[in-house]
């Protein structure tokens, strides 16, 4: 019998270390890394509610919250590529070149 | 029992999760990545959930992890960022993330609801089949729509990933082979 207060208070942990890669790691392969991390703690959250409350729909969009994930990172490994054969360099301040 | 492996999962998840944003190498920072996607897909069979256990394992680990260290080894990792955090906004990114855990963990503790609700110790698992007929009758228009998302994205990395020389290099190559 575990509460599923602890599987939100796993995921929390999991979601605040993610944000803290994203926000305040300078190498770019490290942030997108980090985001993988956000989106996964997300789905323990679907997947605690829906074993709870003994609903399909929990593992139907964390089918679809994966998919998804695996296209954003095909397009931006891509974009990453594309971006450092004309930059050179990996880390975030550098890479600032869509600030208006 | 179920509450141990709990314990042990979460630990070692938390733990590699914090070694992700600390690690200096980037091939560290996704190896502890693959470690907390494993923990993370344990923990799915625990929540009675097998089918997400095995895609979590196949996708993750199996595709974008691996996608991710292919982009490492092509890129040049030994002139990666010196220093780990950045020197600028860094104040104001713990700033944030100090505020988000602070309200999470009040948000979490304080409520009564949840710490009383229990998931099950013997749960009653919903059959692959029955989540295999919901999601081809009742989500079958987000299903296709994810088809199309996937398509675009592997013709989107195609298309991005590709460079203008070799490819302009490669055609007249072609062609000055087929004339000859």
């Amino acid at each position: 019998m575990i509460p599923v207060s602890w599987y939100l208070i796993l995921a929390a942990i999991l979601f605040v270390t993610g944000a803290a890669g994203v926000l305040v790691r300078r190498n770019v392969l490290i942030v997108l890394m980090s985001l993988e991390l956000m989106l996964n703690s997300v789905n323990i959250n679907l997947l605690a509610f829906g074993h709870q409350l003994q609903d399909l729909r929990g593992q139907i969009i964390a089918i679809f919250v994966i998919a998804i994930t695996a296209a954003e990172v095909a397009v931006a490994l891509g974009i990453l590529v594309a971006l450092l054969r004309n930059k050179h360099s990996l880390e975030v301040e550098d890479l600032a070149i869509l600030k208006g | 029992m179920e509450r141990e492996f709990f314990l042990l999962f979460s630990a070692v998840a938390t733990g590699s999760g914090f070694l992700v944003v600390l690690a200096k190498n980037p091939i560290h920072s996704a190896l502890a990545l693959v470690t907390c996607f494993v923990q993370i897909a344990a923990l799915f069979i625990l929540l009675g959930s097998p089918f997400l256990a095995v895609i979590q394992i196949f996708v993750y680990v199996g595709a974008i992890m691996v996608l991710f260290l292919f982009v490492i080894m092509m890129l040049d990792v030994r002139k990666e960022a010196q220093s780990r955090f950045l020197n600028k906004g860094a104040l104001f990114g713990f700033v944030v993330i100090l505020v988000l855990a602070v309200e999470m963990f009040f948000l979490l503790t304080r409520n009564a609801i949840l710490s009383k609700n229990f998931v099950d110790a013997v749960p009653i698992t919903p059959s692959i089949k029955e989540l295999g007929l919901t999601l081809f009758s009742e989500y079958l228009l987000p299903f296709e729509v994810a088809s199309v998302i996937l398509l675009v994205a592997l013709i989107g990395a195609v298309v991005l990933a590709k460079t203008e020389e070799d490819d302009s290099a490669s055609k007249d190559e072609l062609a000055s082979g087929a004339a000859k």
